[in-house]
């Protein structure tokens, strides 16, 4: 751990946000940006848990071929509600509404966010979605696959759908007004010198994924309107029994749902490119680009939905298309992998916890991204479209990208937003068993995949055998990773070693007020005059600025 | 391949080695990228470690060159990929003109087939060695998807359409077919087994079935029994189109386009018949939503097939003149 803060404080501050107040009223009626990231960070992490728990069911199940542990029907629900709560209110949710909600304010100086009365708003709107898909969960279950798909979901399932169906299109109006609130905040909150180009690049990806968030969630508020009101009225909508288009279903599921991908990755993205700069000790390599690259993912990500679609008959043109587009939006993901790649040349390296989900991150995320090729290109789609190797994939990119983009953020802000460190060993070991465990799980899927296993199966034939195993054994290994961070940062939350407040030190703005901050977060609007991520003019830092990590000669350039 | 940790399936269609070779070519372009970026993370992390509790890094704000280097390069490599990829998807979409036709059918949790004689089969699929296949896909409930991985194939069952799929098997065997998208209970249990056969073997088994009606006489006999020889009389002097001759010719329509008589447009014309009027028609033909299953609207469609040899009579056939300039 750098143990060189800069002033080594001994005792929290006097008056902070965890204290300015007490009661559990003051927590559920609180309109602190920081105490709602709080509650935000206790209600995912238990549909965390809850989804991790069905994960286990369904790795301990697939041990042996013929299935030993659930029937067909229970299967099928443990990987339908994996699937609902893991993206619906876990990964859509985390990064923006714990990290974001916190350190948005903070990082462009503001007191808050624009509107704190509807940030507590799509809290609660959050929570009551919530109640219902859980609802749904406890009185039958569901057994649809998280994407619906009609007339399965509309006319055949036995299962809790209407409920379900509900409890999505509530969570999916906290989406929308997050997005929104944080959109009205970076364009008029930004303290004076906070221009536009000396954003964190955290807030850049919060700007991307908030026009997503309100241009895309209001789709799938409709489409599962449409859906429920089949279900429950019998409107033919997409039944075709009734005259209607289960392909249409398709089309305005994904609408939403590929772009939702990118709600779920770019805000990770913003959190590696805060920690590698940080750790590192070195600008940003090509912030615009990067900044450029956000905004291209989400803009193009709008126009790439039916690559889910490859197979259902659609028109050989609008297969071409579709596949074409998908192929560009790879290419701003690729910008940002070797910017972050280049940052490291020439810097000042640590390796703190961060900084090993960073690597973690930029490992699992090209894997992910990568073997995203196969699938969005035509001739190799037609054989692992629907299979493991699918699996393999989205995993790579929303648990190796999302959740280690999430857990290297909490590890990095945890000393910011509860004054106190985590232990660094632990952490270090932690993050090790998270990475291992993570390839032992999924790396063998994409073998699975492209030997034909099927994706959604509960019994399987025993040539696959060998790889669900190893996947098994991986997922343990994994569960173990999960579980470690919740207890010790917990555990640091009360009693870990007093931080300080620029423990490492970075150079965001969050990191000028005291740790945990003040409830107004800064006594005085702080006036920003330097570029982001510089350590060169920050003599507040109290680095060595003369100890320049000296370049390669034999590629040196500026 | 029987190795312990296989890798390729077994390639036993046409498209197998095709797909591998691409997957196998971006499969090296991904190893070389991920290679390259793990070891530059690498040999930073060495050469670039902290010394010094206070050390910073160099001033270096960033490189257009590089910059644009590194959007170049990857977006022609992806270009390839996509031409590829392309090329072999057209291919699979079209299916070629001599293909033997094997209509399909998924249901909760089973899979019905039926050979061109009638010949019918549950979850079992017998098709010669170096023929093109084709098969015509409905399903009778939610969507299936039939999928030979050794064949590197699937296609998704759509209920209320029909979808095609098309394959020349190339080695003789018994290979896995699977439902690959999610269907309920029993999806994963919805499959069973391609068998490749020698052809003159195949002839030998196709015949050897004497039990199931040929598909055409029965969807002749359903013509007569839900009189729709009352309007579609052969000679075209009905109040409905001659149907000889107008399977994969085009038909003139109402409203001046016209559409080419495949098996999708045979199977609205007999559920939703309003949709497209042929020309000098009057749209009096009543739904069969509902009144025939799947399997019949099969046989009616192996019917109306059939015909397609039968002569055209001059006036009142379905078939768009020659005049309308066939491309």
């Amino acid at each position: 751990m750098s143990a060189i803060a800069a002033t080594p404080a001994k005792t929290l501050p006097e008056h902070h946000y965890l204290n300015a107040t007490y009661g559990i009223r003051s927590w559920l009626l609180t309109v602190d940006h920081k105490r709602i990231a709080l509650l935000y960070l206790v209600s995912v992490t238990f549909f965390f848990f809850i989804g991790g728990f069905f994960a286990m069911m369904i790795r301990l199940h697939l041990l042996t071929p013929s299935g030993y542990l659930l029937s067909a029907d229970t299967y099928n629900r443990m990987f339908t509600m994996h699937g609902v709560a893991m993206i619906f209110f876990f990964l859509i949710p985390s990064i923006p509404a714990v990290l974001g909600n916190f350190f948005i304010p903070l990082m462009i100086g503001a007191k808050d966010l624009a509107f704190p009365k509807i940030n507590l708003l799509s809290w609660y709107i959050y929570v009551v979605g919530g109640a219902f898909t859980l609802y749904s969960m406890v009185s039958g279950g569901l057994d649809t696959g998280w994407t619906f798909y009609t007339p399965l979901s509309t006319v055949y399932s036995n299962s809790a759908v209407a409920p379900a169906v509900v409890g999505i299109f509530i969570t999916g109006f906290s989406s929308i007004l997050t997005g929104l609130n944080f959109l009205v905040t970076i364009h008029t909150m930004r303290a004076p010198g906070m221009t536009w180009f000396r954003l964190p690049m955290f807030v850049w990806a919060h700007y991307a994924t908030s026009i997503v968030m309100i241009l895309g969630t209001p789709v799938i508020a409709i489409t599962l309107a449409l859906a429920g009101m089949e279900r429950l009225f019998g409107l033919g909508f997409f039944n075709p029994a009734m005259g209607g288009d289960p392909i249409l279903f398709q089309h305005l599921f994904w609408f939403y749902s590929h772009p939702a991908v990118y709600i779920m990755i770019l805000p990770a993205m913003g959190v590696i490119s805060e920690l590698i700069p940080t750790f590192a000790r070195k600008q940003l390599f090509g912030y615009h680009f990067v900044a450029a690259a956000s905004l291209a993912i989400a803009v193009i990500g709008f126009l790439v939905w039916t690559h889910h679609m490859f197979l259902t008959g659609q028109s050989t043109y609008a297969a071409l298309a579709f596949s074409f587009l998908t192929f560009l939006v790879a290419i701003p993901s690729a910008v940002k992998v070797f910017n972050w790649t280049a940052t490291l040349y020439g810097g000042s390296i640590s390796f703190d916890t961060p900084m090993l989900y960073a690597f973690g991150f930029l490992g699992l995320f090209l894997i992910g991204g990568l073997t995203g090729l196969f699938l969005g290109c035509l001739g190799t789609d037609i054989h692992i479209h629907d299979t493991y190797f699918v699996v393999a994939h989205f995993h790579y990119i929303m648990v190796g990208g999302a959740i280690m983009g999430y857990l290297g953020g909490l590890h990095f802000w945890w000393p910011k937003m509860t004054g106190r460190m985590y232990p660094e060993w632990l952490a270090r070991i932690a993050a090790l068993i998270l990475f291992v465990g993570f390839n032992l799980t999924f790396f063998p899927q994409f073998l699975l995949g492209y030997l034909g296993m099927p994706r959604r199966y509960h019994v399987y034939p025993p040539e696959f055998q060998v790889y669900n195993v190893m996947s098994t054994a991986g997922a343990s290994i994994l569960a173990i990773g999960y579980l470690m961070p919740m207890i010790y940062l917990t555990w640091a939350a009360f009693f870990g070693k007093v931080a300080g407040d620029n423990p490492w030190p970075a150079t965001g703005l969050e990191w000028k007020t005291q740790s945990p901050p003040l409830t107004e977060n800064f006594e005085v609007t702080p006036v920003v005059t330097w570029e982001p991520y510089d350590f060169h003019n920050r003599p507040d830092l109290g680095l060595d600025a003369v100890a320049v990590n000296e370049v390669l000669p034999a590629h040196g350039h500026d | 391949m029987q190795s312990p940790l296989p890798f390729f399936p077994e390639q036993a269609s046409n498209f197998a080695g095709n797909v591998d070779a691409l997957f196998s070519y971006i499969l090296v372009t991904a190893i070389f990228f991920t290679v390259l970026v793990t070891l530059l993370a690498i040999f930073a992390a060495i050469r670039y470690r902290r010394k010094s509790p206070s050390e910073i890094g160099a001033e270096i704000e960033g490189n257009t060159p590089l910059e644009i280097g590194w959007t170049l390069i990857p977006l022609i490599l992806a270009l390839g990929m996509f031409a590829w990829g392309a090329v072999i998807y057209v291919n699979y979409r079209t299916a070629p003109k001599d293909t033997l036709d094997i209509y399909v059918i998924g249901k909760q949790w089973m899979w019905k087939l039926q050979q061109p004689n009638g010949r019918k089969e549950i979850n079992e699929l017998h098709v010669p060695v170096s023929r093109n296949i084709k098969l015509i896909l409905g399903s009778e409930d939610v969507i299936h998807n039939f999928y030979v991985p050794a064949f590197r194939v699937k296609m998704d069952v759509v209920p209320g359409r029909y979808n095609t799929m098309w394959f020349r098997p190339t080695k003789v065997g018994k290979y896995h077919f699977f439902c690959s998208q999610y269907c309920g209970t029993n999806h994963a249990v919805m499959g069973g087994w391609v068998t490749v056969m020698d052809p003159a073997e195949y002839a030998a088994w196709l015949s050897d079935e004497g039990g199931d009606v040929n598909p055409v006489s029965a969807g002749e006999k359903l013509f007569t029994q839900l009189a729709c020889t009352t309007c579609h009389v052969p000679n075209g002097t009905g109040c409905g189109p001659s149907l000889n001759g107008v399977y994969g010719a085009k038909v003139l329509l109402a409203d001046g386009s016209t559409v080419t008589a495949d098996e999708g447009y045979i199977r609205e014309s007999i559920l939703q018949p309003k949709a497209k009027i042929v020309a000098g028609y009057q749209p009096v033909m009543p739904t069969f939503q509902g009144l025939v299953t799947e399997e019949q609207i099969l046989n009616l469609t192996a019917y109306i097939k059939s015909l397609q040899t039968q002569p055209v009579p001059a006036k009142g056939a379905g078939v768009a003149p020659a005049t309308m300039g066939k491309k």
